[in-house]
Formats: structure tokens, sequence, C-alpha cells
């Protein structure tokens, strides 16, 4: 890119920038429900510059060069700002892309009496451009894997609650998979809940787990391993028809744990553990009685 | 026998086999498996897409919906790259691992599904098919 081309982008920015601005404020695209005109047109400024200050630089450029990380930095931190926002990756890229014609048109007045510079430097500056548009649906994604990741944590710290149903007995409803990730976090709840409330009898109850393999079935048995360890006594309720006989058919072997089908009759065990009797009072004939 | 649908899909982490499980169970579904066998489908189909991860960093998985004298049936092959198993029939016995787990993975998923067949090379790699017919038999 010629040392002229980037003189006469920085020349011509403020007329630059205001066509920009008209575009993308005309635009049927534009959002400004999510930003308003002001932030736009502090987010354009600071793109516009950060281009300008990268093609100053260099006579030889790529989008990939070392001149354009400052560049990226910049459209980065746009783009993941937009993704929280709710904008489309289109759109986001959609600003990077409206930036062309405005950039053109400085460009071709500069050139009019050299075709031929006019066509590589239109060229050159269009692949910056498509290159850095193409880089805010990557800066993009990552914004929104990170909201993933996070939102996985916020999942996992949430869905193993650790439930004290009765004085001395805790229920652990699980849901979803038992991973080893999964495991370690009950694991980890249960024993410290079964210290914090003195309780002697877990219930386990696996109804929400969609399949029990070998793996998962390992990480209950040690799970009630270590329940054992600390004197508590552990009951793996839910276990439904269809994974009683798959967890017969893999061979393993739940003979040392106490089960149950249903959490109310894990409880009911519970209770006789702890010779705790739950009756039916008919309230009615004792009223009558007295 | 026929091949009435066919689909593959690659396994690479551990949280690839959660979406790959509900695949299979759509497959179940989709030829009417009741939920006895769809259950021991897909738990067998866990247990092998786990090994794959373990003992070979992943591997790709071939789903086919077959069928043979009118019955259909779900067909899985898992394809992996890892350093293979020296010996088979031990592998295929209750209680081996390698791995420190139950040792229940190879023999347990034969005894779960209708047709188990399993090839492996050292060094170069493993093949694992399974076929669960719609009626369990």
């Amino acid at each position: 890119m010629k040392k002229a081309t980037a003189q006469a982008v920085k020349k011509n920015k403020i007329q630059i920038l205001e066509n920009w601005m008209k575009f993308q404020l005309t635009d049927e695209g534009l959002r400004d429900d999510l930003m308003n005109n002001e932030e736009l047109h502090a987010q354009s400024v600071l793109l516009l510059d950060a281009l300008i200050r990268a093609m100053e630089t260099g006579e030889t450029l790529h989008a990939s060069s070392r001149e354009f990380d400052p560049i990226r930095d910049v459209l980065g931190e746009i783009s993941v700002m937009r993704a929280r926002r709710g904008y489309s990756p289109r759109e986001t890229a959609s600003f990077v892309l409206s930036l062309k014609q405005s950039l053109f048109d400085a460009i071709e007045k500069e050139y009019k009496k050299e075709p031929e510079s006019l066509y590589k430097e239109i060229i050159a500056v269009n692949n910056i451009l498509d290159a850095l548009s193409i880089f805010t649906f990557e800066a993009f994604l990552k914004g929104r894997e990170e909201i993933i990741l996070r939102q996985t944590d916020e999942i996992n710290e949430i869905s193993t609650p650790v439930i004290r149903v009765w004085e001395g007995i805790l229920a652990l409803p699980i849901i979803g998979t038992l991973d080893s990730a999964r495991t370690q976090i009950v694991m980890e709840n249960l024993l410290q809940e079964i210290v914090a409330t003195n309780s002697s009898i877990a219930i386990l109850d696996i109804s929400g787990v969609p399949a029990v393999d070998s793996l998962v079935a390992q990480h209950l048995i040690k799970t009630v391993s270590a329940t054992r360890l600390m004197g508590a006594e552990c009951i793996i309720s839910g276990i439904r028809a269809e994974i009683a006989q798959t967890i017969v058919h893999l061979g393993i072997d739940l003979s040392n744990i106490k089960t149950k089908a249903s959490l109310a009759s894990a409880l009911r065990v519970a209770f006789d553990m702890m010779n705790v009797e739950v009756k039916k009072v008919d309230r009615r004939s004792n009223i009558l009685l007295k | 026998m026929i091949v009435i649908s066919k689909d593959s899909m690659g396994i690479i982490r551990e949280q690839d086999v959660v979406p790959f499980r509900s695949r299979v169970k759509e497959y179940a579904t989709k030829i009417g498996m009741s939920l006895v066998n769809q259950t021991k489908l897909i738990t067998a189909a866990s247990e092998l897409v786990r090994n794959m991860l373990k003992y070979a960093n992943g591997g790709i998985v071939t789903l086919e919906i077959i069928s043979k004298n009118g019955i259909s049936g779900v067909r899985l092959t898992f394809e992996d790259k890892g350093p293979g198993i020296k010996d088979i029939q031990l592998a295929m016995k209750d209680g081996f691992s390698t791995g420190r787990s139950l040792g229940l993975g190879l023999p347990g998923t034969k005894r779960l599904v209708n047709e188990f067949d399993i090839k492996s090379v050292p060094g170069e790699g493993t093949t694992v098919t399974i076929t669960h017919w719609k009626n369990g038999r």
C-alpha cells in the first residue's frame, strides 16, 4: 500500500467519518435500540483512528501483520461488547464493511489520474477490511464462548443442591449427566453438608440422570464409599426400570449399596433406620373421643 | 440387509458425549425402539464412546439405521486411531481394565446389545461395531 493512500485517508478523515456515520445511521439494520448514536460515533472514531495509524506504519501491509495488533484489540473489544448487548455477528461485521464505501471515495479522489494505482490501492484496502470483518466474527464467537463457559460453571453450581429433608437426613437430587467434574462437586457438597448438619443418612436421587453407564456407576460407588467413611449411610433412589435392567446387563454390582425405586421409599427406609414413625392421624375421631 | 440412513459424528472432547447420546436416542426413537432397548443401546454407546475418549483421544462414530427381514435396527461403528488392544480376549473379560475403571465397558456392552464386533490392530487403532434391533432380539 502506498504512503499516499494512508495520507489521503488521514487528510479526509473527517469527511470519511461523516459519510460513514451517515451511511450507518440511514442503514436499515441500525440498532438504535441497542446503542445510542453518540456511542456508535465514538466506536467509529476509535476504529477509524486505529486503522489510519496501522495504514501509516507500513507499505507491505497484511491484516495479519503486527501493525494491526492495536486495531485488532480495538475491534475485539467492540465485538465482545456488542455480543454482550445482543448484536448479531452479521451486524458487527457490517459495521466494519460499511466503512469501505467512504474509504474508497477518498482513495478515488487521490488517484483520479492513475487508474492502475487506484485499482491496486482499492484492492489492498478492501482485503484489509474483509480480514477485519472476519476477525469480528472470531471475536464475537470468543465472547459468546466465555458466556457459555460461565453459564456452565453456574449450572454446575446450582444443579447440585443438598436438601435437608429431615433432622439428620439429607437428599441430593442429581439431574443431568454425572461426569468426573460433576461428581467432584456433588461429593464435596454432600460431605460438607454431612458435617455441617450432623446428618447420618444421605439419599442420592438419580431420577434425573438419563443414562447410567459404568463410569457413572463408578462415580456413584465412590460417592457412597466416601459418605460411609464419614460415618453416614447412603441410599441411592430413583432407579428406573430400564436403568435397573441396563445395570444388570452391564454387570455392575450395586448389591452392597442400598437402592430404592423412588425418593419416597428411600425416605421411608431412612425413617426406619432413625426409628422415626410417620403416622396418619384421624383428627375427627380424636375430637369425638374428647 | 439394507442401510436406510447413515450419518457420522466426530468425538474429540468429553463435552461431545451428551450430544452424541441424544443423537443415538433420536435414531432409536425414530425406528420406534422401546424404552428399555433404547436405554440399553444408549448405555452401550456411552461406554464405547468413553473408551474412545479415554484410550484413543477420540474418534469417529458412524450412525446407521438398517433393516433386515423387515425389522429395523440401529448400527453404530466406533473407529479410532488409538494404541489398539493387544489382547482382545483379555479386554473382553469382566473386571479387566488398564485404566483403573470397573472393567465392565467392553464385556458389559456386549451383553447390552444384540450384535457386537471388535477389531483391533495394536498401534493402528480399534473399530467396534454394535447393532441393536428394534425388538431387542
